[in-house]
């Protein structure tokens, strides 16, 4: 197709036909039939026993060093006791229902708090930057709200909205734990995720909102299909990681008696001293926040540069 | 007010040029810092006329096309379109910019749009145009501009010269008025400039109106009805390709032609 396409062209400008197919990546297939010569399958040959030392290289250095941390750990002399009040497989059996029903709170305030704090922290961050006069006292009360809930530890909030909202008695504010325990979560994470949007924002250059305009844009028009796009993708992995540390600081809940992981963790280990439960939910954790990061990671590259290197006029191949 | 039109086919409204620029003057920052960059301008381009700007760089030529699409405001002057004078901040901006067009001069795609995308925006945003019919106008003007096998990449997979060639192309979407063309052979080999020029030529005899930037007097002599001067904020000279770039009257203007070699 892209044959004809060119071929439709002008004749007499054979030279620039040319030209085009060098610089077109991939839709080729259409070149004679090729043999590498010798110097291209030494070439070849060479990169294939770099690649090979190299993960020699590695391999050998992951396995000294983990070799010495076993070594350093288990020659601790405290080293018996702590495996015993750490990790007590049978314990860890015993408990892991007791912890998995509680994390599923975790997960449950996770999302919840995510999917509001990332619509919420995006209009905010929005608003901070639109130039509409009518919305002048939203833009003072967001600018306000950032600057509070920034600048106040996590626990503060929690404690403040856990015990001092139910003391209004309002009668139409559930009073439960999670519920406050998550309000105060959403409250704060907003804040930083609006921080970071407004960053995107203002990263994309000017000249876009220009070209945008010059086609007969508004400015919310603007906004909405060139500058939000771009911005979202530049923050990516900074919300990533932001969504990540959410997911375990909604642990915090527990401080207000909230029966999430920790607590259920907590609870389990009055009375006897091993403290293999803590163990537990720390490895529930992981399991959530591990695959969850690389999920993000892998959903970022293919949305940002890393994904499209091969295809980007000018990111060459370097040696 | 020397108009080097030839005055050939113009049908409509013979007399009141399409685009007026009147004492037009444009300054950057302020106090000691300040700096006149345009200094009273007055320039006419008719209907079906090419209208080409020359001058070193710095003088205001970018600048000057910004402020045609209201992209800059100008501290005084008339900028009349049709007779109304559009720099007037109660005039709708946005409907003035949909009747022209810009291709910039650094192009100013959108990175996160393919192509075709990056065609179709204001088409589907602007004039609320049906997906299809906005792409099946967007694939007959790549098609002009010798892009169809590129409509699905991303800007940056382009190279340059398919940059430029695709911001052309979002320009000529809409089927504007006035065309407003910022150096747009720079970053073409000779022979596809030779194209992009006779894609010019083309659109000229199809009655599209152009205020064009430009290096490359070649290109200028080819496609201008009439060569505007710029130099230190002022239009320095002006007349028909042969007027100004064989026989310059005037010092400054003879010293860029010369520079240029
Ligand atoms: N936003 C701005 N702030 C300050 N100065 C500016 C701004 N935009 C342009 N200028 C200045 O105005 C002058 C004219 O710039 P302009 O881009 O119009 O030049 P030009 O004739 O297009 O040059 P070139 O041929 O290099 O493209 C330059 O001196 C430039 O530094
Ligand atoms: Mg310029």
């Amino acid at each position: 197709m892209s044959d004809d396409a060119r071929e439709g062209r002008t004749a007499g400008h054979a030279d620039a036909r040319s030209h085009g197919d060098g610089r077109s990546h991939g839709d080729g297939g259409s070149q004679g039939a090729w043999t590498p010569s010798d110097i291209a399958r030494a070439r070849t040959a060479y990169r294939r026993t770099q690649r090979r030392r190299a993960l020699l290289v590695a391999a050998v250095a992951t396995v000294i060093v983990l070799g010495a941390v076993v070594l350093v750990v288990t020659n601790a002399p405290g080293w018996e006791r702590a495996r015993d009040a750490f990790f007590s497989p049978q314990r860890a059996v015993e408990v892991l229902p007791e912890v998995a029903a509680g994390l599923w709170l975790n997960l449950r305030v996770w999302i919840v708090a995510s999917v509001v704090g990332l619509i919420v922290g995006l209009l905010l961050a929005v608003l901070r930057t639109s130039r509409i006069p009518a919305l002048f006292p939203l833009r003072l009360f967001a600018i306000a709200y950032v600057d509070v809930f920034r600048g106040v530890p996590l626990l503060l909030i929690l404690l403040l909205v856990g015990f001092g909202l139910p003391a209004l008695r309002l009668p139409w504010l559930p009073v439960s734990a999670a519920f406050l325990g998550g309000l105060a979560i959403v409250l704060t994470y907003t804040a930083y995720l609006a921080e970071i949007f407004r960053a995107g924002i203002e990263s994309v250059h000017p000249s876009q909102v220009a070209a945008a305009r010059s086609l007969g844009l508004t400015r919310g028009q603007a906004v909405r299909r060139v500058v939000l796009p771009q911005a979202v993708r530049n923050v990516t992995a900074p919300v990533a990681s932001m969504l990540v540390a959410l997911q375990k600081d909604s642990g915090l809940i527990s401080i207000l008696g909230a029966v999430d992981a920790i607590r259920a963790a907590q609870i389990a280990t009055t009375g006897d001293y091993n403290f293999t439960p803590y163990v537990v939910a720390g490895v529930l954790f992981l399991l959530i926040s591990i695959p969850l990061t690389r999920l993000v990671d892998a959903w970022s590259a293919r949305q940002g540069w890393r994904g499209q290197m091969r295809g980007i006029a000018g990111a060459g191949a370097l040696r | 007010m020397s108009r080097a039109s030839d005055g050939g086919a113009r049908p409509g409204k013979p007399d009141a040029p399409l685009l007026s620029l009147r004492g037009v003057r444009k300054t950057f920052g302020t106090g000691a810092g300040q700096h006149v960059v345009l200094d009273g301008i007055d320039l006419d381009v008719a209907e079906h006329q090419c209208v080409v700007l020359v001058g070193s760089s710095g003088s205001g030529k970018s600048t000057l096309l910004r402020a045609v699409d209201l992209l800059e405001e100008i501290d005084d002057g008339q900028i009349l379109l049709d007779g109304e004078d559009v720099a007037n901040p109660w005039v709708d901006a946005n409907a003035v910019r949909a009747r022209l067009a810009l291709v910039f001069q650094q192009y100013n795609l959108f990175p996160h749009l393919r192509v075709l995308d990056n065609l179709t925006l204001a088409p589907r945003v602007v004039h609320r145009r049906p997906r299809p019919s906005a792409e099946a106008d967007a694939h007959a003007i790549l098609e002009k501009v010798g892009l169809t096998h590129r409509a699905r990449a991303y800007p940056d997979q382009l190279s340059g010269g398919e940059q430029q060639r695709a911001a052309i192309a979002r320009a000529l979407v809409g089927g504007p008025e006035l065309l407003l063309l910022d150096e747009v052979t720079s970053a073409l080999d000779p022979a596809l400039a030779g194209e992009v020029l006779d894609l010019l030529l083309a659109l000229r005899a199809e009655g599209t109106t152009m205020l064009v930037a430009t290096h490359e007097m070649r290109f200028a002599r080819q496609v201008a009805d009439e060569i505007v001067f710029l130099h230190e904020g002022r239009i320095h000279e002006r007349g028909t390709p042969t007027q100004v770039l064989d026989h310059p009257q005037r010092d400054a203007t003879r010293e860029f032609l010369r520079r240029l070699g």
